[in-house]
């Protein structure tokens, strides 16, 4: 029919554009940047400034100093303590927030993805405030510890174990375990044999994903490790912007990517499975009525949720509110809009607050557009094995940056972005490019969120639309569109709240004149003078209140979503 | 009538299904095997019919016989490894699912849990320049027809298993398929229940002049509601 070869021809070319579009914008902003910086890493200079033979001698040099085993060991060390804690405190949460059924569930819930999306800053600040020196808990001597930093690891990530863990869960078809209570097995036991090995695909999948948080955590690390602590990312750091070391840098970077991409490979693996596992459902009601066995799964959940997340922010947000003596003061919040002139700053808190919201604006349009257009297309099954390979490995490209520390794209940007492309404009000093790095961050959650929702269709509900006679176009609008529009609200606010916080790559790419908020944070922390620690607080809290603002939001705006993040 | 159209493959004014074979879909065809292995993967094979307008044709067999697969194929789901399937004619090879004008209805229905009754059977009316008057008329009075009148604003979630039946049914008719196919529309429901609708569903086709395909497993059900029954082996047309 002759009409049909128009649309035909023209759907084509409409998915072969949400394909070129996401594959061209991180082929530019991530991949090159990144090739390049390993570029460097194996001898290749970028400018001809420091002729070096290429080949592995970089190598050789980084691997002979004992500073490199120690900061591999240190990452791998916190990667591992982090992923342990928050598996362990996180089981509890998955089956209070997910299994259990009582009132306010919706809204604990709800709070319960704030720690996740909190500015890594705002969280070291956090626990500086409670633990380090003049704090509340200073006598218990954790400041500058590997405790510290293993127990902010898990402030993050037991909500990530709590929601992608609990989400599947929830699920599960609670009459297995019924019945195996009949059979005469104790609680524990039910949980031991029965729902432990269901949950393992998922547990495992989602421990995978709290390592790599935990290992390439760059925020958290840096504010609370000092050198002592250093891991991968923030060795990077270092030895760029302290001693101009590129090489070893880069060197580092790839030993980071090494790692990661196992993980990765692990985790892809374990998610496959458990996707597949998910499918099957259940109509029966999987929630469980609230009874006194379940008192040490509460409590459990109850202790972290107070010891780890509300006692830290509580100690920030006091603090923010006294001066060094002790008493209620505003001054510290005045000071983000006039600062005083012992701080030396180049411009006022106040001022970097608006350039982050506006960076964010641009990053959450951004991560928004691409990631949308992703989740369509990797949402496809297409009868042909070759186009179903295809869109795996698609898939599996987007979600790189997931596993690419933000300081390695930030770094890798700074040394390409020169002049892109051949184009005789310098990108570094235009202000894109901190909103473009934030989505490139950004973008796998956007992603994350959207995928399971859409994968989750009935491929028959399309046929059941199509058969009706709705067109391919008109399939998309009215049941892939209008499913997303659960998910869409609670993406958006990871993709803000993410860009809003975003540090690793930030503090490669701010100017000193303009910076976002949590790398002035930062700075004014490791400034001297009760002033500055002050604005530090008092710029934390608005930090942490903006993002969970957002957050909660983007959380009343969504159905019953499950997100794998 | 049937034995004539099978042998000859006159034109008729209906549906002419002949020589179809259909595979299963890729994750299957992925082993490895060599020309054996890829005849014996046919789910259906070289299957020849014809259904005239009008007439309600029962396609039954045993569960994996690939009786659902050839409803599919018609409907334009699944693609043909070969074989033609033509309406009064017409190739269909080069027409998508939705410019066949055939209704499917699925086993479980398949409403679409996030509109409400009404926006589910009127959901094929939207491209049939009526205006929205028009298009009211027509749910009501499809609602009517299958029983369900006075719930149009109803979630369907809300339904029960034979209430969402009659839904989709209405939802199948609304648009006036020239061919319906249903693919064991009754076996979701319970045994009562069914032996009421397949009655209602019987006097339904006859009243609406529907031409129609009912795949089931279940012989009486076929008897009740189709003028004959063909039957089907390991994705073969019994003679």
């Amino acid at each position: 029919m002759n009409r049909d070869r128009n649309p035909r021809w023209l759907g084509r070319a409409a998915w072969a554009t949400a394909v070129a579009l996401p594959v061209t914008f991180l082929l530019v902003f991530f991949l090159w940047p990144v090739l390049s910086l390993m570029a460097v890493g194996f001898g290749g200079s970028i400018g001809a400034s420091d002729p070096q033979t290429p080949g592995l001698s970089g190598f050789s040099a980084v691997f002979e100093d004992a500073r490199t085993w120690r900061v591999i060991g240190q990452t791998l060390a916190q990667g591992c303590c982090g992923m342990a804690l928050s598996v362990i405190l996180g089981l509890p949460a998955a089956f209070v927030l997910y299994r259990l059924e009582f009132r306010g569930r919706a809204l604990l819930r709800g709070l319960a993805t704030v720690p996740f999306v909190l500015p890594t800053v705002v969280v070291g600040v956090a626990f500086t405030a409670l633990l380090g020196p003049g704090a509340p808990l200073e006598w218990l001597g954790l400041d500058q510890s590997f405790i510290i930093i293993v127990l902010a690891l898990a402030f993050f990530n037991v909500t990530v174990v709590a929601r992608t863990v609990g989400g599947f869960w929830a699920q599960l078809d609670a009459r297995e375990e019924q019945a195996a209570r009949m059979l005469g097995a104790s609680p524990v036991r039910v949980f031991l044999t029965v729902t432990l090995p269901r949950l393992t695909p998922a547990l495992a999948s989602s421990a995978a994903l709290v390592f790599l948080f935990c290992a390439t955590s760059f925020g958290v690390v840096l504010v609370l490790g000092g050198r002592a602590f250093s891991n991968i990312e923030t060795e990077i750091y270092r030895l760029t912007v302290q001693y101009l070391d590129l090489r070893s840098a880069a060197v580092l970077s790839i030993v980071q990517f090494v790692i990661v991409v196992a993980v990765l490979l692990v985790s892809n693996h374990l998610r496959r499975r458990r996707e597949q596992a998910t499918q099957m459902r259940f109509d029966a009601s999987q929630q469980v009525r609230v009874s006194r066995e379940h008192v040490p799964a509460i409590l459990a959940f109850a202790v972290t949720a107070l010891l780890l997340h509300v006692l830290p922010i509580a100690a920030l947000v006091t603090r923010s509110l006294r001066d060094a003596d002790g008493n209620f003061t505003l001054v510290n919040y005045a000071n983000l809009v006039h600062p005083p002139s012992s701080s030396k700053l180049g411009a006022s808190v106040f001022d970097s607050i608006l350039l982050s919201l506006e960076f964010a604006v641009y990053a959450t349009l951004i991560s928004m557009s691409l990631g949308l257009l992703v989740a369509l297309v990797a949402s496809r099954r297409p009868r042909r094995l070759a186009w179903r390979r295809g869109i795996e490995a698609f898939d599996g490209f987007v979600m790189l940056p997931l596993g690419v520390s933000a300081v390695t794209v930030g770094f890798g940007l700074l040394l390409t972005m020169h002049r892109p492309l051949g184009i005789g404009i310098d990108l570094r000093t235009s202000v894109l490019l901190i909103p473009i790095a934030q989505a490139v961050v950004a973008l796998p959650l956007v992603v994350r969120t959207l995928l399971p929702v859409l994968r989750g269709i009935d491929e028959r509900q399309r046929q059941a639309a199509s058969v009706l006679g709705a067109s391919p176009l008109r399939v998309l609008a009215t049941i892939d569109l209008r499913v997303l529009l659960r998910p869409l609200g609670l993406s958006l606010g990871f993709a803000f709240a993410a860009s809003l916080g975003e540090f690793g790559a930030t503090a490669f790419l701010v100017r000193p004149a303009s910076q976002t908020l949590p790398v002035m944070i930062s700075q004014l922390i490791g400034k001297q003078g009760a002033e500055n620690y002050g604005m530090a607080l008092a710029g934390a809290v608005v930090l942490a209140a903006l993002t969970a603002g957002v957050m909660l939001l983007a959380e009343r705006l969504r159905g019953s979503v499950v997100s794998e993040v | 009538m049937n034995n004539e159209l099978n042998e000859d493959h006159m034109p008729t004014n209906g549906l002419e299904v002949s020589e179809v074979t259909v595979r299963y879909a890729a994750p299957r065809s992925n082993r490895r095997g060599g020309a054996a292995a890829e005849r014996a993967s046919a789910a259906v094979r070289g299957v020849s019919f014809g259904v005239a307008r009008g007439e309600v044709v029962a396609l039954t067999g045993p569960s994996g016989c690939g009786k659902s697969t050839l409803l599919r194929a018609i409907a334009g789901l699944e693609p043909l490894a070969g074989g033609t399937v033509r309406w009064a004619g017409e190739d269909l090879a080069a027409v998508p699912p939705h410019r066949r004008g055939f209704g499917l209805m699925f086993q479980d229905g398949q409403l679409f849990a996030h509109m409400n009754v009404a926006k589910n059977v009127g959901y094929g009316l939207a491209s049939r320049g009526l205006t929205s008057a028009q298009r009211q008329d027509r749910v009501s009075e499809l609602l009517v027809l299958v029983g369900m009148a006075g719930f149009e604003r109803r979630a369907v979630t809300e339904l029960s298993g034979g209430q969402r039946q009659r839904v989709a049914l209405a939802r199948s008719l609304a648009p006036r398929p020239r061919l319906l196919l249903l693919d064991e529309p009754l076996s979701a429901l319970d045994r009562e229940l069914r032996d009421r609708l397949a009655e209602d569903l019987a006097g339904l086709l006859r009243e609406t002049e529907t031409t129609a395909i009912l795949v089931t497993h279940d012989p009486g059900e076929a008897e009740t509601i189709a003028d004959r029954t063909l039957i089907m082996r390991a994705g073969e047309l019994l003679p």
